[in-house]
């Protein structure tokens, strides 16, 4: 995949102008993480109604990449139900950027925030579940993702 | 080999990997030299032609290859004597690169002298490599780990270590001789002359300098230096940690095993004379021949025309570079006191995207936080793009960058 490919029009406009950019008053679930390597740094935070996603907001710095990708990830998640959520895979994200064929190096900022999401997730269920088994699957999800 | 002078001029024949193409047929514009050099052929051979003729384990067996080997290993010891201006041969201590050489000397020094409540003074910009050894070792000890500030030009506010060395309680100031971000050149001779009147052990971190500059051990007056041969045309998995002859003496070992020994029963062990004391194990020979063969080209250049070379080429990048708008450059302006290192960000476009797009036109420019993140902190940024030199850079390898930095802000639209 050559940089041209990778640097079209939509990951410039939503590095540019990320959507759902900020932070929520009194979120039910929120998560940091950062991408060592490359300083990559998500917040994301979480309204929760009814097993829904109502509202999510993220904040934080990172490459173009990184923040198309949060940007993508944050308007797939909104209104969702949690079980949707749950089954979010690396090419849900990916494709919708054309991302698919992302070098290995990189695939790490464009990941990090499907893996924030997870955990802010597992962070929610693990207070309001009973199911631990679904918890700890998640949660091995979220850490497999690269 | 050493008797024949290398002109820069043509150097660039000498080194392989610059035939090569990357991406779209572009030809190789290598600009990450911080972080490991290229190596030219006469040391690539030096490898081969030890695996293809005498490759055999040092210091033991009897045999001719043995022997063949044991000689060309002990030689570059000898060459890095002779390069650094080295009282004594044994203080030359071989480790597989500048951040085992710091662990060793945390390990083997620290762990026997740092107690309870001293000082450990370091930079605020180091390397990771020398500033986590001694996390760990002030964690374990009860110790305190201070940092000597930089100023806005990025130079060591050393007022701070006057400070630091008021309270009688350091016993160890350790510190980079070139940022590896910044390129700043540590103001040596007053780090030193301070540093001895309070009587306080120094470590010097040469990683970035002796590859760039001509450096003299004896004239540096420093307890400890350590420095990486992969920075330096060299192999990488090598490097030297020289330590002053009478603290060597007093230090325990690092590594227990073979070759470090001189007698061994079953509950007692006396030691190797130095260095093999501090060298267990089987060492990376052919990386050491390799070694000896990289400071033999260098040597047949000249440091010092290594540094006028790098100087010029530093001026010109700093020129052309602060032209380029939206362009910020971090560290000193005044080219006496940096090295060919010149870190910068552009606009707000993340360091990493500016990596990618040059890579299209087959520059390699490292972007990232350079193993410097208390560094990225003070400089309040996650990331920074570096382009940093070597004796096989020249000027069209400048324009080469500062035209692709073009296409990046068009990419970008500012």
């Amino acid at each position: 995949m050559s940089n041209a490919d990778i640097y079209h029009e939509m990951i410039i406009d939503y590095s540019r102008n990320p959507l759902n950019f900020g932070e929520l008053e009194n979120p039910d679930a929120t998560y940091h993480d950062s991408n060592p390597l490359c300083g990559d740094s998500i917040d994301i935070d979480l309204k929760i109604d009814d097993n829904k996603i109502s509202n999510i907001k993220f904040h934080g710095k990172g490459c173009a990449i990184c923040m198309a990708c949060t940007s993508i990830l944050t308007e797939l998640t909104k209104g969702k139900d949690i079980e949707e959520v749950k089954k979010f895979s690396k090419n849900d994200v990916l494709s919708e950027l054309g991302l698919e064929h992302l070098q290995a190096v990189r695939i790490k900022c464009a990941l990090l925030s499907l893996k924030v999401l997870k955990y802010a997730l597992y962070s929610y269920l693990g207070k309001h579940l009973k199911d631990k088994a679904d918890v700890d699957k998640l949660k091995e999800e979220a850490a497999a993702l690269y | 080999m050493q008797s024949t002078e290398i002109s820069l001029e043509n150097i660039r024949k000498d080194f392989p990997i610059l035939e090569r193409k990357v991406g779209d047929n572009k030809s190789l514009i290598y600009l990450d030299n911080a972080s490991t050099t290229q190596k030219p052929k006469q040391v690539i051979d030096s490898i081969i032609n030890y695996y293809n003729n005498y490759n055999a384990n040092i210091h033991r067996a009897v045999y001719s290859l043995a022997q063949e080997a044991t000689d060309a290993y002990e030689k570059t010891r000898d060459k890095i004597v002779k390069f650094l201006n080295i009282p004594k041969r044994e203080e030359v201590i071989f480790v597989r690169g500048t951040t085992e050489a710091i662990n060793l000397v945390a390990y083997a020094w620290g762990r026997k002298n740092i107690e309870k409540n001293d000082i450990i003074v370091t930079t605020e910009y180091e390397h990771h490599s020398n500033i986590v050894p001694w996390q760990l070792l002030a964690s374990e000890k009860g110790a305190r780990l201070e940092y000597i500030g930089i100023d806005d030009d990025g130079e060591l506010i050393l007022d701070q270590l006057d400070k630091y060395l008021a309270t009688g309680k350091v016993k160890l100031v350790t510190f980079s001789l070139m940022s590896n971000v910044l390129g700043t050149i540590s103001d040596i001779d007053t780090i030193m002359s301070k540093c001895k009147k309070a009587g306080v052990k120094t470590l010097i971190d040469g990683a970035q300098a002796v590859p760039h500059m001509k450096v003299d051990i004896q004239k540096l007056g420093c307890d400890f230096f350590a420095f990486s041969a992969h920075k330096m045309l060299g192999p990488t998995g090598i490097g030297i940690l020289w330590v002053r002859k009478d603290i060597l003496e007093n230090m325990n070992p690092f590594h227990g095993g073979g070759d470090m020994i001189r007698e061994v029963h079953k509950y007692e062990t006396t030691w190797n004379d130095l260095p093999y004391k501090f060298e267990a194990g089987t060492p990376n020979i052919a990386d050491v021949i390799g070694f000896g063969a990289a400071i033999d080209y260098l040597s047949s250049i000249g440091m010092d025309k290594v540094r006028e070379h790098e100087i010029e080429l530093t001026k010109y990048a700093l020129e052309k570079l602060s032209k380029v708008k939206g362009i910020k450059i971090y560290g000193t302006k005044d080219i006496s006191k940096r090295g060919g290192v010149i870190s910068f960000n552009f606009a707000d476009i993340h360091p990493h995207d500016v990596a990618q797009i040059v890579d299209e036109d087959g520059i390699a420019v490292r972007s990232g936080h350079h193993c410097a993140q208390v560094l990225m902190e003070r400089l309040d940024v996650a990331a920074t793009s570096r382009a940093s030199f070597y004796i096989y850079n020249n000027k069209e390898d400048v324009d080469a960058l500062v035209n692709s930095l073009e296409k990046v802000a068009r990419i970008f639209k500012l």
